[in-house]
């Protein structure tokens, strides 16, 4: 069975080909199928020809040198933050904040933002459903701080439990953070109805975008975010590269994350002043050939069109849900509709280890996640230890499904005997 | 598929793990997770001061993992305490049989950290870990 090679003007089956690290074959002869964007995607001969050309071309140091090829590189760094504000539909490129990843990105907010406004008794709520980097560094900011944490509960189908939110807004929180699509569940939140919640409480929202940037239109004004963190390798950029959205009043008003070169204004013995906003939060030479490379990612992605992006995953999660309710003892996890979900399916095969699973769907030549995907208070809500995640982007077609459908009836099979 | 991780050994160890359970009381308890993973392995000792006289181990975990320590308990019933001490990485790797990962090395040694752990507080230099 093979996908419609044309979906609403996009040749699917071109895509793949784009992609060089699918073009291989195993000693079988087999093609990957790659099911684990969740984690990274592959990158398409596109972006990795970008990064190549800056590093034959134009390499070197920007906002420094006088020279051309200084000035070139400078260019084509600051042209990458406009074509990632232009993604997300960011007022200004200004709100654009070059980190090496999402975690990165929320570390920035909370050592600057977090560090200036949360205060001791102030509350914090996080969600049982956030990966851990949306977790941890409000963990250490509220130890610091002597905040508190609390967590939105998620209800048996994997959602948000937004009466809960609702408890614990009432408290006034000074902050609320989650993630716009759980990388463990595959869940679409409400982002702007949280965001529009959480505002009249008073609250400045941080959301989590890994997941769903890469994956669907997200307009940032729309939503209305006062932070929005993304990473530029699960969006078929390179590794290195990511995103801190901002608004700018709240920018403005933050101090720096990392003192050096490249955020101040003007530095004495005794003390310095800080550059505008966001060279004041990229202290140091940056990742421009990664940021070049993330532009390049914008462009191929904007080629498709994140609608049909999200056309193709929401069809694809519809046919794997599918598949994977014909495989006895299985159990997905998360909404049991592809129009609430993302691409991301985690599951557990009987009682048969998640890292077993993955094993032996390695043999087949079928990559996929196995583990907690850094969301332990998740795993724990579900009862479970551990799941294995299968995930999907734009390279993936009907045969990655049915090789995982394959390689999970072999593990039975295996365990059976 | 010949190469398989998951040889009739392995199948065999997982299913029927040899001496799973607890000894209460036992002169040696001790147990650790993978946190990588999950897995958690409980080892409980009897010893008469020169050898192993009993051994079980109890937890959860993949199929590697509790195959290493269903195999590890058949190395050491019996064996003088410093003869135990002396197993290390390799022993273990040749009684699994089977090629063992970078990823999963934590899964196969995870028995043997604990009961190193548990009778000699080895460090994390040790070879097993």
């Amino acid at each position: 069975m093979v996908t419609t090679s044309i979906e609403k003007g996009v040749d699917w089956v071109r895509v793949r080909g784009d992609f060089p690290i699918l073009g291989a074959v195993d000693a079988q002869g087999r093609r990957l199928a790659f099911l684990d964007s969740a984690a990274s995607s592959q990158k398409p001969a596109r972006v990795i020809e970008a990064v190549e050309r800056y590093y034959r071309e134009t390499n070197a140091n920007i906002h420094r040198g006088v020279y051309d090829l200084s000035e070139r590189a400078t260019a084509q760094y600051e042209a990458a933050r406009h074509m990632a504000a232009d993604f997300v539909n960011a007022r200004s490129a200004r709100e654009i904040v070059f980190v090496r990843n999402t975690t990165e990105g929320i570390n920035l907010v909370a050592q600057t933002w977090g560090r200036r406004n949360v205060g001791a008794g102030d509350l914090i709520v996080v969600t049982t459903m956030d990966h851990h980097s949306n977790l941890v560094p409000w963990q250490m900011l509220a130890e610091e701080k002597g905040a508190r944490l609390a967590a939105v509960r998620v209800t048996d189908d994997g959602k948000l439990d937004l009466d809960h939110l609702k408890e614990l807004l009432a408290q006034g929180p000074r902050l609320v953070v989650f993630p716009h699509v759980s990388n463990s569940l595959g869940t679409i939140n409400p982002a702007k109805e949280i965001v529009r919640l959480a505002h009249e409480a008073g609250a400045v929202t941080v959301v989590d975008g890994a997941q769903s940037v890469p994956h669907m239109p997200v307009d940032v004004q729309a939503l209305d975010a006062d932070f929005v963190a993304f990473s530029g390798h699960k969006m078929l950029g390179p590794m290195g590269s990511g995103v801190l959205y901002g608004k700018l009043e709240l920018l403005e008003g933050m101090p720096p994350f990392m003192g050096g070169g490249g955020m101040i204004r003007k530095v004495s013995i005794e003390g310095s002043t800080w550059a505008d906003v966001p060279a004041r939060f990229e202290a140091g030479t940056p990742a421009v050939g990664d940021a070049i490379g993330l532009g390049a990612a914008v462009e191929y992605l904007q080629g498709i069109g994140m609608t049909n992006v999200r056309e193709h995953e929401r069809a694809l999660t519809g046919y794997a849900l599918e598949r994977l309710r014909e495989v006895p003892e299985l159990t997905v996890y998360g909404p049991e509709d592809a129009e609430e979900r993302a691409g991301v399916i985690s599951f557990t095969l009987g009682d048969i280890h998640a890292h077993d699973v993955a094993a032996i769907l390695n043999e087949e030549n079928v990559a996929v996640r196995a583990g907690h995907h850094c969301c332990q208070p998740l795993m724990e809500r579900l009862g479970v230890v551990a799941t294995t995640r299968a995930s999907l982007y734009v390279y993936n077609d009907e045969e990655d499904v049915d090789r995982l459908v394959v390689g999970l009836r072999r593990a039975q099979a295996i365990f059976a005997a | 598929m010949t190469d398989s991780l998951y040889r009739e050994t392995i199948l065999d160890h997982n299913r029927n793990p040899r001496n799973k359970g607890t000894l209460e009381p036992a002169d040696y308890s001790y147990e650790d997770v993978n946190p990588l993973c999950g897995d958690e392995i409980r080892i409980d000792m009897r010893s008469d001061g020169e050898r192993v006289t009993e051994i079980r181990f109890s937890g959860r975990g993949c199929a590697i993992s509790q195959a290493a320590a269903s195999m590890l308990m058949e190395m050491v019933e019996g064996l003088p305490l410093n003869e135990v001490k002396a197993i290390g990485r390799e022993d273990l790797l040749e009684e699994l049989g089977v090629p063992i990962s970078p990823a999963r090395m934590k899964c196969a040694m995870l028995g043997l950290k604990v009961l190193k752990a548990g009778l000699y507080g080895a460090s994390p230099a040790d070879d097993a870990f």
